[in-house]
């Protein structure tokens, strides 16, 4: 399965993506990398780099964030693993979350997941 | 300009930085999420506890060991963007252990395009690279018509300075301050205020020299 890591300034944001997603789906491997080492607000560098491994297999990983620096450092991170199977996504941080993880213990490849994602992109709630 | 040079560069930096935290928290909470001081002063202290380790290495490898250490400490947008300028200067000072004047100016201006590479970002958009690019501008114009090292590189504080003073009268486009839009005007911006007191630094370096 996919692993899902769900990166954001705040640790509770980050926490409450997965807990949302895993409601959907209890199976699929989530991690979450929210706020600083100390609990404070900020992107986390290792905890990043600490999640995916929590969350990764030869199926991949994909990863979803929210604004600013958890993009940039992110990048960073992906940059340093240099990996063809592990994707960031640029969605709706809880739609896209929600659909990975759906998506992910579907059994689908990481490419149909990041397709499948994008969709959420225009998805309007009502 | 060798190592020693740069060790004693990075560490006033971390001075300035560590002195100016609650101006530039200040300045970030009128537009931003009101971090930058904090976030980069606990970068520079780290990267300061790190310099000791890093004392017999050539320049590039300085450089690349400092923008490690901002990338894992920061927590915020300046610990990439900071840490891909001093990695990208670093690649391009490889195995030097001594920098000529164009060769500086060179790695000035590798760590400025990383800057944009990193943040997507160009010129006007309200951010460091306001500051970073006009400097860089005017220390190579400098260098280029044969001014020394210190005096191209007051040009180029004075070009930041200018720099700082012109993100007042834009608009932000980029990062935090760009969900403000309009109210955004009449403020400094955070990032290149940060950019100024790093170029500030090195000239006061050189200069005690």
């Amino acid at each position: 399965m996919v692993g899902i890591v769900i990166v954001s300034h705040s640790q509770k944001l980050a926490e409450g993506v997965v807990e949302i997603s895993r409601m959907m789906s209890e199976k699929t491997p989530l991690a979450a990398a929210g706020g600083l080492e100390d609990g404070s607000l900020g992107t986390s560098y290792e905890k990043i780099c600490a999640a995916i491994e929590k969350v990764y297999s030869a199926d991949g990983v994909l990863i979803l964030m929210d604004m600013g620096s958890a993009v940039m450092t992110t990048e960073m991170a992906l940059e340093y693993l240099n990996k063809e199977n592990i994707k960031m996504i640029d969605c709706p941080l809880v739609e896209g979350a929600v659909l990975a993880a759906v998506e992910s213990a579907g059994g689908r490849t990481l490419e149909e997941i990041v397709e499948r994602v994008e969709e959420t992109r225009t998805a309007k709630k009502f | 300009m060798d190592n020693k040079k740069i060790l004693a560069i990075i560490s006033a930096i971390a001075k300035k930085i560590e002195s100016e935290k609650d101006f530039l928290t200040e300045l970030d909470n009128e537009i931003g999420d009101g971090d930058h001081g904090i976030n980069l002063a606990r970068g520079f202290k780290s990267v300061e506890e790190k310099l000791p380790t890093l004392a017999d290495k050539d320049i590039g490898a300085i450089l690349k060991g400092v923008g490690m250490q901002l990338v894992s400490t920061v927590g915020g947008a300046s610990g990439p963007l900071y840490g891909t300028a001093f990695m990208k200067a670093g690649n391009a000072c490889k195995g030097k252990s001594q920098l000529t004047d164009a060769e500086f100016a060179s790695a000035i201006n590798a760590a400025i395009e990383g800057i944009k590479m990193r943040g997507k970002a160009v010129e006007g958009e309200k951010t460091m690279l306001d500051a970073l690019c006009p400097a860089y501008k005017a220390l190579k114009d400098g260098i280029d018509s044969g001014k020394n090292l210190i005096d191209a590189l007051k040009d180029g504080v004075d070009a930041a300075a200018a720099g700082v003073e012109y993100t007042k009268t834009i608009i932000a486009t980029k990062g935090r301050a760009s969900y403000l839009k309009e109210r955004s005007l009449g403020h400094q911006d955070p990032g290149a205020t940060s950019s100024l007191f790093i170029l500030q630094s090195t000239l006061e370096v050189l200069r005690g020299a």
